[in-house]
């Protein structure tokens, strides 16, 4: 197994939303728990990606892991600096190092921002070059993302989704980060689309070593860019794993259904394979089920699993899991 | 072969809409059969007019903007585009039923579910209040959703986005209809729920013997649920073939090029995904020669002035393209 350096560290994250009754006299009258105490580590260089359905938790781990909600309790270390005890100075200065691509290119970029601004801006938050140098930093990142130079005084609106997409990729470039949270930058593309910006990022990623925790709910392309993945149901992580491992010696039963619920497009494996239908729906986040959340929906249910937390164990070697009956 | 009857009949379907930039060539001269029973996949990418010309067939478009012309849409023998505005109420929700892809937005959010599911059993079956609600249970136990009874009261803020779609298929099914048109009805969901919902429909179309349209982009789905499969670009059908021929011999180099830009969940992973560079054309312009011609591997300057028509290549498969991909010539 390879040892490399862990890049990010998350430990025990929690991050609960508060639900309130009441408009002048606020009262909180419960949580909604979208994480609850997850721990993982995202090497450097590699690509980690993040599963699960909507309402998991996914894109609030994303969020919390840079500070975009700050965690409830619980610490995110990266380069070993403790990014929710930091500092506003640190933090501002860590920043640099990590950004964020968002899911929606529609929603994302300033309408009424040219390319050139949108891009520039970081830059210029963080006083980096003269103006001059600044535009020529524009171009050349336009460059990098594939897209033309020459479109830099031009307003999104007159780019269709997958451009919108590099556009938001060279805006989180332009400080040079070491980590990029892609929080589903495909999901709102087109499937003829949606392999350009794969490829890209990919090829960022070799360039400019970059690290990626890479969230989606498209288990086939997560497979595609990751090297490992973790899989999250309601909150908590159920499995990790190197990606090989995970679809060759599944674990968790919620893994096993996810995978087995992804279409794949060939019609004779589609007759021939086996595949698990998990009934009901995903419990709600703010009351969620005792013991192993899982087990409303789970096949292999037992007592146990609805009296205690399964705790989450290394299994073997790189492969971490929670459930009680593996 | 088909010895199904044929119950629709679209011959050179296009659809128009005048908008303040110019005209949008939606559809541009489609044309195919669908058997009784039959389970059809159409799928393209987002404004390829996979939804548009099903919303033409049913005639749910605002006109102007929209213009549809049409050589013949014939349901059952009878030609929908001569038949009155009016009169098309009888064959929609009864004979042909649709599920849309939003089931927020496509439930009325202040009546009732049960109110929503009675609507069409009184309206084209003539039923009692008291007999369609009786129906209306049924027909929410025949989706899967437990307590039917109880869930009538319920309105659509009340269900879950599965079961939303799942009342949303107890509508339609409501009367029996002959043609079931789906568009992207899991687009929203999660798959783990999907799933759920593309088995139901399955389960349910074996069972009332039902025609159905699956719209999608999505070419996973369609390989485990479509006998035939359809596959649009840009307004024209490039290709129309039985679901195996399509995924084991794609004929036209966009579904080619579509199949090998995904990524499989079966084995190979780790490898650059192919791409299909550039974008579907602009639908503002009018189509001059082949509407994949700008992104194609294959492309010769024929392409570019002459659009290829829709032509057998084998028994059951129709392609649209002047080349034979396997040699890169000429056919």
């Amino acid at each position: 197994m390879r040892e490399e350096k862990a890049l990010v560290r998350v430990e025990n994250l929690v991050k609960y939303f508060p639900i309130t009754r009441g408009i002048v006299f606020q009262k909180q009258v419960g949580a909604v728990r979208a994480v609850d105490n997850i721990s993982f580590e995202i090497r450097e260089g590699e690509t980690l990606g993040l599963v699960g359905e909507s309402g998991c938790g996914k894109s609030t781990t994303g969020r919390a892991v840079l500070q975009l909600h700050k965690p409830t309790s619980g610490s995110v270390y990266y380069d070993d600096v403790d990014l929710v005890s930091a500092d506003g100075g640190t933090m501002r200065d860590l920043r640099r190092d990590i950004q964020i691509i968002f899911q929606d290119p529609y929603a994302s970029l300033n309408p009424r921002m040219t390319v050139g601004h949108i891009i520039e801006e970081p830059l210029e938050v963080h006083s980096i070059g003269t103006k001059k140098e600044r535009r020529e930093r524009v171009k050349e990142l336009l460059a990098l993302v594939n897209m033309n130079p020459y479109f830099i005084n031009r307003y999104p609106h007159e780019f269709s989704g997958g451009q919108r997409q590099r556009i938001g990729v060279a805006r989180a470039l332009a400080l040079q980060p070491k980590f990029i949270v892609c929080d589903e930058p495909i999901s709102a593309l087109d499937v003829s689309v949606q392999a350009q910006v794969v490829n890209l990022l990919e090829e960022l990623q070799d360039k400019l070593g970059l690290t990626y925790l890479f969230i989606a709910h498209d288990l086939s392309m997560v497979r595609h860019i990751s090297d490992r993945i973790a899989v999250m149901y309601l909150g908590k992580l159920v499995e990790l794993t190197s990606r090989d491992e995970l679809y060759s010696n599944t674990q968790h039963p919620y893994t096993k259904a996810l995978i087995s619920a992804v279409p794949v497009p060939d019609p004779v494996m589609e007759r021939e394979r086996e595949r698990i239908i998990l009934r009901g729906h995903v419990p709600s986040p703010a009351n969620p089920p005792s013991g192993c959340r899982f087990h409303t929906r789970c096949s292999i249910v037992e007592d146990i699993c609805k009296r205690e937390e399964p705790k989450w164990r290394e299994i073997k070697d790189d492969h971490w899991v929670a459930c009680h009956l593996v | 072969m088909e010895d199904r009857e044929v119950i629709l009949d679209i011959q050179d379907l296009r659809t128009r809409f005048a908008t303040n930039e110019g005209l949008v060539h939606a559809v541009n001269g489609i044309s195919y059969q669908l058997h009784a029973g039959e389970t059809l996949g159409i799928v393209g990418e987002s404004g390829c007019g996979k939804s548009v010309s099903m919303l033409s067939v049913m005639r749910l478009l605002q006109v102007p903007p929209a213009k549809i012309l049409a050589d013949a849409i014939k349901f059952k023998g009878e030609d929908l585009m001569l038949i009155p505005r009016s009169e098309m109420r009888r064959v929609r929700g009864n004979e042909i039923a649709m599920i849309f892809q939003d089931p927020m937005t496509s439930l009325n959010p202040v009546l009732t579910v049960g109110f929503q599911i009675k609507e069409p059993l009184k309206l084209h079956m003539g039923l009692s209040d008291e007999d369609a609600t009786e129906r209306a249970a049924e027909l929410l136990t025949l989706v899967e959703i437990p307590d039917a009874e109880l869930r009538l009261n319920d309105y659509p803020h009340q269900f879950s986005g599965g079961m939303r779609q799942r009342a949303m298929v107890a509508i339609a099914l409501a009367c029996n209809p002959t043609l079931l048109i789906a568009d992207e009805p899991t687009t929203a969901l999660d798959v783990t729920i999907q799933a759920q919902l593309v088995d139901l429909v399955k389960q349910l179309q074996h069972e009332l013997g039902m025609a159905l349209i699956w719209i999608t982009h999505d070419l996973g789905v369609v390989a485990g649920l479509a006998e035939r499969v359809i596959v649009m670009y840009a307004g024209f059908v490039v290709e129309d073939a039985l679901v195996d021929d399509l995924y084991g011999n794609p004929r036209h180099p966009y579904t080619a090029a579509l199949l090998r830009s995904l990524p499989r969940m079966d084995g190979r992973s780790g490898e650059v995904l192919e791409v299909i560079e550039g974008l579907p054309p602009d639908l503002l312009d009018e189509p001059v020669g082949c509407p994949f011609a700008p992104r194609c591997s294959f492309v010769k300057d024929k392409c570019r002035e002459q659009n290829p028509l829709l032509e057998e290549f084998a028994p059951q498969h129709n392609v649209a393209c002047w080349i034979d991909i396997n040699t890169g010539e000429f056919k």
